[in-house]
């Protein structure tokens, strides 16, 4: 326990050469899964398939098998679709912000965390879709040329919503690949079976390692780093448009689009938390995924928890200073109304739980993080409900008050979303490397020309 | 050996800071074709190899703009020139609500743009079949080794004098590499033809599934199949068995007025006909003939429309029977039909009935116009 803040602490632990944290990365590809494994593939396919059923069940005869309905129109659906976008975020921030950023104690964890905003992406790219009742008319929300002469309404939210979404599912997936071909090509040198090579071969494009290729490589990842950043900035932002372009009392506020992006990133390392903690542990990865490097996660959690809670305060102040009659009843009715039970556990897990990572002990401790990651990500999911439900069920018009139950479909599909999410991160930790190894090798100890240390550090 | 052709030697390293003292060497001796292989990049080994710094980001910045000048102007036709609609009290040309699509179309064209043209067009990948795979040379690269390669393609290359420049760097090892001795090409493998054919097989008979089975079957069907009474259709819901529901008993429809010649063969003597063959009627009865009787008469009346031989003959409006016709012999068949032909009463209003007579006399005559007619063309 004695840390010391004033010296850097080494980006990869437990002195490893370079063909060393190749070995420990590519294990778990060189080696048949075990029991755990499929275990946990067994767990998260229940879940997933649960969710499957309980979504064939909604196409069959429609979203009436949920609990939507007036007043409370958009319910699960969307608070699962706003809840999954979020925790994409982090998985950007790490590759692209801490990138541009030269924050070196990212390489170990981007890779992981790449993939997770991709994963999350997909889950929540399923909702708006079965929100809409007939998905299979999804593609009506691109603008083509089409027989009736329509177009779509580009002044929607929704629409940008459409946009924002999938540009940035592809530039994630892009940035991923892109950062996987060094790696495959790798994979292709190492191995030894005739099947993985061709496949390897295929997805590493033939990179050769070339210094003349590096070099474009590089700057191509500068280039897309600089447009990941404000990419991952907009979505959130366009996402909270859903809200903030409408006229209820709740969601027609301006410090939606910031207050968003900061609970997009609290959620979103919370999650990559949760995971990392037990993929360092099962994949003995522990001197790449340090301690510190988790600590360093912490903090961010910690800022962007309080950002979350300043939000929560500015909102009310809001509602008193602005005078409007509309906005105050419906912040009391957060804090005090019926649904005032998910309105404290939103507080309780975003706002002061994460305090307790002051103490350094508490941010260094797996065990306490474990249980504040959770929380966190319980509380980030009632945030969207709150916002969700509680604007809705009561509006302008007390005559048209509401509650909202929600179903066991609702349940199911929610918990079909973690399971889709958990059983492609399980398949990806077995297909491919967890970590960057050409990044990582680059950050080890010897790795660099001595005297060029110091002259130019990046 | 002396068949098989050269690509270039080779020279592995293991130390970051060798490879930057060769590289320095390597450039300095005036080589153009050579590189460096490392499993990373190397800080400064780019000042090392002399290499210019890279120009991606011209493409970018191409393809960013354009994406963005090609945002707007999509929305801009479609929100103001296509269908323009107000919405929300914004004008068509809303920018602030056009900003935020501008804005990813904009990131994803210069993304996508960057990352395909730094690999296809900069590197030249996907290239499997480079000289170097598969070499121990690339093995030691991909792993933990820093090599330099100097190819054969290189001006100043000589077998001998370039490997022995090389071993003069003092490295762990060199290598020749050749090129492969024969060039395959397993696309045209017959296995993987039968694949091809395969896959095709599958995605025609998926789509054809898709597109005339799946869609005529529940839930798809739904939009075809609803829960509603059809125009015309029965329905179990009334005791008489109809969907739709006559007027109450005594109805007379908005300008309603009774057609008393119902049913009488020749009401010539009582209807005649209150139209002048104007201009403008001629041209309303030009247009309605047009759509509602050239279908089976044909455009001039001769009675050869495509439906000649199918049905019954239409016949022509130019036999003597029919131009005997009074004024209001036509314009009661219209009315009331005749043989297969139908009322049109319902398609066509009254006075549109009168003109599609006078415009059916002026095809009468112009289709039996006589040498003294062209006096009176020439007399205008």
């Amino acid at each position: 326990m004695s840390t010391d803040y004033s010296v850097e602490a080494p980006v990869v632990g437990g002195r490893l050469t370079i063909a060393q944290i190749e070995e420990l990365v590519a294990k778990p590809m060189d080696t048949k899964p075990d029991k755990k494994f499929f275990l946990a593939l067994t767990i998260s396919g229940t879940a997933l398939l649960i969710g499957a059923v309980c979504l064939l069940y909604t196409f069959y005869y429609g979203i009436g098998m949920w609990g939507n309905n007036q007043p409370v129109s958009w319910g699960f659906g969307i608070v699962n679709f706003v809840f999954w976008v979020g925790i994409g975020h982090a998985g950007t921030l790490i590759s692209a912000i801490l990138f541009l950023l030269r924050q070196r104690w990212r390489t170990g964890i981007a890779r992981f965390a790449e993939a997770m905003t991709i994963f999350a992406v997909m889950c929540a790219g399923i909702f708006p879709i079965i929100h809409t009742g007939r998905p299979w008319l999804a593609g009506y929300l691109t603008p083509y040329p089409n027989q009736h002469g329509l177009w779509v309404n580009f002044t929607s939210p929704l629409v940008w919503d459409v946009f924002a979404v999938s540009v940035y599912f592809t530039v994630s997936l892009v940035f991923w690949y892109t950062g996987l071909i060094p790696d495959f090509a790798t994979l292709r040198d190492r191995t030894t079976s005739k099947i993985k090579k061709t496949i390897y071969s295929i997805f590493s494009l033939g990179w050769r390692h070339s210094s003349r290729h590096w070099l474009h490589y590089e700057k191509a990842y500068v280039i897309l780093a600089g447009f990941a950043t404000p990419l991952v900035l907009s979505v959130h932002t366009i996402v909270s448009f859903d809200f903030a372009v409408s006229i209820m009392p709740g969601w027609h506020t301006t410090i939606f689009p910031p207050y968003f992006v900061a609970g997009a990133i609290f959620s979103g390392f919370a999650m990559v938390v949760t995971v990392l903690v037990f993929v360092r542990k099962i994949f003995d990865l522990q001197n790449i995924i340090s301690i510190d490097h988790l600590e360093k996660m912490n903090k961010v959690i910690l800022a962007t928890g309080m950002m979350v809670g300043y939000a929560y305060s500015m909102e009310f102040f809001i509602a008193w200073y602005s005078g409007v009659q509309f906005e105050q009843f419906v912040f009391i009715n957060r804090a005090f109304g019926p649904y005032a039970w998910a309105y404290w556990i939103m507080v309780s897990c975003n706002v002061f739980f994460p305090q307790l990572f002051w103490f350094k002990k508490i941010r260094r401790s797996i065990p306490a993080m474990i249980v504040i990651v959770l929380l966190v990500n319980v509380g980030m999911w009632f945030e969207r409900f709150v916002i969700v439900v509680t604007s809705l069920h009561r509006d302008f018009l007390p005559s048209s008050w509401g509650m909202f139950t929600p179903t066991l479909y609702d349940a199911g599909i929610l918990l079909g979303s973690f399971g889709l999410f958990f059983t492609l991160v399980i398949l990806f930790t077995k297909a491919l490397p967890v970590v960057s190894i050409a990044e990582v090798k680059a950050v080890a100890d010897g790795a660099q020309p001595t005297h060029h240390r110091g002259e130019h550090h990046d | 050996m002396t068949d098989k052709k050269i690509f270039g030697v080779t020279a592995l390293f293991n130390d970051p800071n060798a490879i930057i003292a060769a590289a320095r060497k390597v450039a300095s001796s005036g080589f153009t074709k050579w590189d460096v292989n490392s499993p990373y990049p190397i800080h400064g080994i780019d000042k090392a190899m002399k290499m210019k710094p890279s120009k991606l980001g011209i493409v970018t910045l191409i393809f960013g703009l354009s994406g963005a000048a090609l945002a707007l102007i999509l929305m801009w036709w479609t929100m103001s020139v296509d269908y323009p609609m107000i919405i929300g009290g914004k004008p068509y040309f809303s920018l602030p609500a056009f900003i935020p699509v501008t804005f990813e179309i904009t990131v994803i064209m210069a993304t996508l743009s960057t990352v395909v043209a730094m690999f296809a067009f900069f590197f030249g990948l996907p290239r499997n079949s480079h000289a170097l795979h598969d070499t121990d040379y690339m093995k030691k690269v991909s792993r933990d080794h820093y090599g330099i390669v100097i190819e054969a393609t290189d001006p100043n290359f000589d077998e001998k004098a370039t490997l022995q420049f090389l071993k003069d760097l003092k490295p762990l090892s060199t290598e020749i590499i050749y090129h492969s001795e024969k060039e395959t090409y397993p696309i045209f493998e017959p296995r993987f033809i039968g694949l091809l054919l395969g896959v095709a097989v599958v995605v025609s008979i998926g789509t054809y599934l898709m597109l005339n089975k799946l869609m005529y079957i529940v839930p798809f069907d739904w939009m075809d199949k609803q829960a509603k009474v059809i125009p015309q259709s029965g329905s179990e819901f009334f005791a008489d068995g109809r969907g739709m529901r006559l007027p109450v008993e005594g109805t007379v429809a908005k300008g309603f007025i009774p057609y008393p010649f119902e049913g009488q063969t020749n009401p010539t003597e009582v209807l005649s006909n209150p139209y002048f063959p104007t201009k403008e009627s001629l041209e309303l009865g030009e247009r309605k003939f047009l759509t509602y009787c050239s279908p089976c008469h044909g455009n001039y009346g001769d009675g050869d429309s495509r439906l000649a031989g199918q049905f019954p003959n239409p016949p022509t409006l130019h036999s003597d029977r029919a131009r005997s016709f009074s004024d209001g012999m036509i314009y009661h068949i219209i009315t009331v039909g005749q043989n297969v032909m139908p009322s049109y009463a319902s398609q066509v209003t009254r006075d549109e009935r009168w003109a599609i007579v006078n415009y059916i006399r002026a095809l009468q005559r112009a289709k039996n116009a006589t040498d003294s007619d062209l006096n009176f063309v020439k007399a205008e």
